[in-house]
């Protein structure tokens, strides 16, 4: 079912935790809430819920599930399924009793046979392969195990829209990377209308149709994972989306000067900043004419796809990340405090002024 | 086999406890709890070897003392019923709103503690006296509370209330509200989330708290004395009863019946400690 959001605020007494937003969830779409913490996300998905009041004064605040106005329906009645951090499992019940509380509080006209409570029950089981851990109690299980058992509870009342909120964030990594494959894979088999909440940019990027990215309590910018990665809005987006090296400095006569290092540039005079990736860092053994920019190895990480390398210099303020090749690695024999020379392949840049369009340009 | 022993065993095992100091803290423990418990219970049951066995149960079944049990238990099982309902509704006010006075409120819980049981006893007395504020308005409508059983089960009502209160209140500080919003958000109903959710959350406190308050109001004695009015066979406590026997030197006598009230009270507390271990261990899944 698709959710429509529109001029949806928050303020908690004087503090504004989420300006005025405005929101389409097409059904069957899976999207991430992505933001640091306080930037609104968790109240957004909170508000959607039902389990926070927007702002009543905005008359036209409106939240809708389909055609269905549910802006002022109380969050039992919304037939959303809810997944907390930290599982929020009932402890007192056994696993079989916790997936069925929500078939079982039912009114009775609609409660389905005891029979049919307990098919569904281990159909939903089978389906996040905990059958055989029925008669446990939610102390007894591992963390995984657990956020399993709370997914199939919110799914056993068949909602409209499942909401999940920082559904991996208690789990360590590869327990969270085997989930969130998991949860991709049920998502598109069931094909359920999904939101969830997450501060990890990677997971927002690898789960989702379209993420959100917040900040502030404002949206940032809504797109695809890979329109948001190469196309970012902002300066915002673009740095909390991945690592970024920064270049501040001078530029005269098309030269960008920061302490011995210079790089040419096609820009006006003037203070500029311009932001790299790390992917976006060549290392070579002698500068070019277009780029001198002397910089010294510090750290090396091999690990992974790329080799990860920091590397300082005196005109850096903060050290620069550059990933390599591992056959470029060997081929330049990059150690701990060799002397090398770093070529920007591209580099962005966001102006101050709202009004300018964000900038990307190549190296020669 | 001495302590002193025993901790050499273990250093001989190669056991040697990190943490330093347990000989001599379990030592003073010991001492302590031999000194301000155990001795005075020797006492007691020094007393009780006087007695044979046909005098002790003489003394213990006396019509009179029978009585008292059924008053006291009867008032106390009531009072104790009463404070379990109002006790978790003020934890859970205390816990689960904000409001101005919160803190007044929550310090006034202790009120009962920190005034001396004579006092209450006899503040009690005089509002609910037909002459008082409150027996001068429930008199006239029927309600006769000083100098009846209701009196004595309002007395100790009074003075055990802080146990359910104080035993509530941090498990329900414990329970996360996402319990409850995921039970809502089930779409269960206010009544059924509190019933299936969190009253088996709180039902071993609840239970402790009750049994605190039930086993105090068994030995209350200050605050009922006043209000009690004391007649043979009808309101008189088994409280009272001890008194009576020490005020006529049979020592003997009054450790009998203390002995029944204490039997009641360790069986009672033993019991609950028992079942709650249980509960618990089945919310730390079976291992706790």
């Amino acid at each position: 079912m698709s959710i429509h959001l529109q001029n949806i605020g928050k303020h908690f007494g004087a503090t504004r935790a989420l300006e005025p937003v405005n929101l389409d969830i097409h059904e069957g779409e899976l999207v991430g809430l992505l933001g640091p913490s306080g930037s609104g996300k968790t109240t957004l998905l909170r508000i959607i819920a039902g389990l926070e009041n927007a702002d009543r004064s905005r008359e036209t605040s409106k939240i809708l599930f389909g055609e269905r106005d549910v802006t002022n329906v109380h969050v039992r009645d919304r037939r959303i399924g809810f997944v907390f951090q930290h599982y929020a499992l009932f402890r007192h019940m056994t696993v079989y009793d916790n997936v069925a509380f929500g078939l079982t509080v039912m009114p009775r006209k609609r409660r389905p046979s005891s029979g049919e409570i307990r098919s569904r029950v281990f159909r939903l089981l089978e389906m996040v392969k905990l059958e055989h851990l029925a008669n446990r109690y939610p102390a007894q299980l591992s963390g995984g195990q657990q956020q399993r058992v709370s997914l199939a509870r919110a799914l056993a009342v068949e909602p409209d829209v499942l909401l999940l909120d920082e559904p991996f964030g208690a789990l360590d990594a590869k327990v969270r990377q085997e989930l969130r494959r998991w949860l991709r894979h049920l998502h598109d088999e069931l094909n359920f209308t999904s939101v969830f909440v997450t501060h990890d940019q990677e997971e927002a990027l690898e789960l989702s149709d379209r993420v959100v990215v917040m900040s502030d309590g404002r949206i940032e910018q809504i797109d695809s994972p890979e329109t948001l990665y190469r196309v970012p809005k902002n300066r915002f987006v673009f740095e909390f989306l991945g690592d970024v090296n920064h270049l501040e400095g001078r530029v005269r006569d098309g030269v960008l000067t920061c302490g011995d290092a210079h790089l040419n540039v096609d820009l006006p005079d003037g203070h500029e900043e311009l932001l790299l990736r790390p992917h976006e860092v060549r290392l070579a053994e002698a500068p070019s004419a277009e780029s001198h920019l002397p910089v010294t190895i510090t750290a090396i990480s091999p690990v992974g796809a790329e080799v990860r390398v920091e590397l300082e210099a005196d005109w850096l303020a903060k050290p620069w990340l550059a990933t390599v090749r591992h056959a470029d690695f060997e081929r330049l024999a990059l150690r701990r405090g060799l002397r090398l020379y770093a070529h920007p392949r591209q580099w962005h840049r966001f102006p101050e002024a709202e009004s300018k369009a964000p900038e990307q340009r190549h190296v020669a | 086999m001495s302590l002193a022993e025993l901790s050499t065993r273990r250093i001989a095992a190669g056991q040697k406890r990190v943490l330093p100091g347990f000989g001599l803290s379990m030592g003073i423990s010991v001492l302590f709890i031999s000194l301000v418990l155990l001795l005075p219970m020797t006492g007691l049951f020094g007393q009780l070897a006087k007695l044979s066995l046909a005098e002790y149960w003489a003394i213990v079944t006396e019509g009179r003392v029978v009585a008292s049990y059924m008053v006291t238990i009867g008032a106390a099982a009531v009072a104790a019923m009463v404070n379990a309902i109002f006790g978790l509704l003020l934890a859970w006010v205390l816990v689960r709103y904000e409001f101005p006075g919160k803190r007044l409120l929550d310090a006034l819980m202790d009120l009962p503690f920190a005034l001396p049981t004579a006092v209450a006893g006899i503040t009690l007395a005089t509002l609910y006296a037909s002459s008082g504020w409150m027996g001068g308005i429930l008199e006239p409508l029927g309600f006769k509370v000083a100098y009846t059983w209701v009196g004595i089960a309002l007395a100790m009502a009074f003075t055990s209330i802080p146990f359910v209160v104080r035993t509530v209140q941090p498990v329900l500080e414990d329970m996360p509200n996402e319990v409850d919003e995921a039970a809502m958000s089930l779409g269960a109903r206010d009544g059924v989330a509190f019933r299936r959710v969190i009253l088996p959350h709180l039902w071993p406190a609840i239970v402790t708290g009750t049994g605190l308050a039930f086993v105090r109001s068994l030995g209350e004695f200050g605050a009922i004395i006043f209000i009690a009015g004391n007649t043979p066979y009808e309101t008189e406590i088994t409280a009272l009863m001890i008194f009576v026997k020490l005020q006529e030197y049979d020592y003997a006598g009054a450790s009998a019946i203390a002995s029944v009230v204490l039997f009641v009270s360790l069986t009672l507390l033993l019991a609950i400690n028992i079942w709650q271990g249980r509960f618990i261990r089945r919310l730390h899944g079976g291992k706790g």
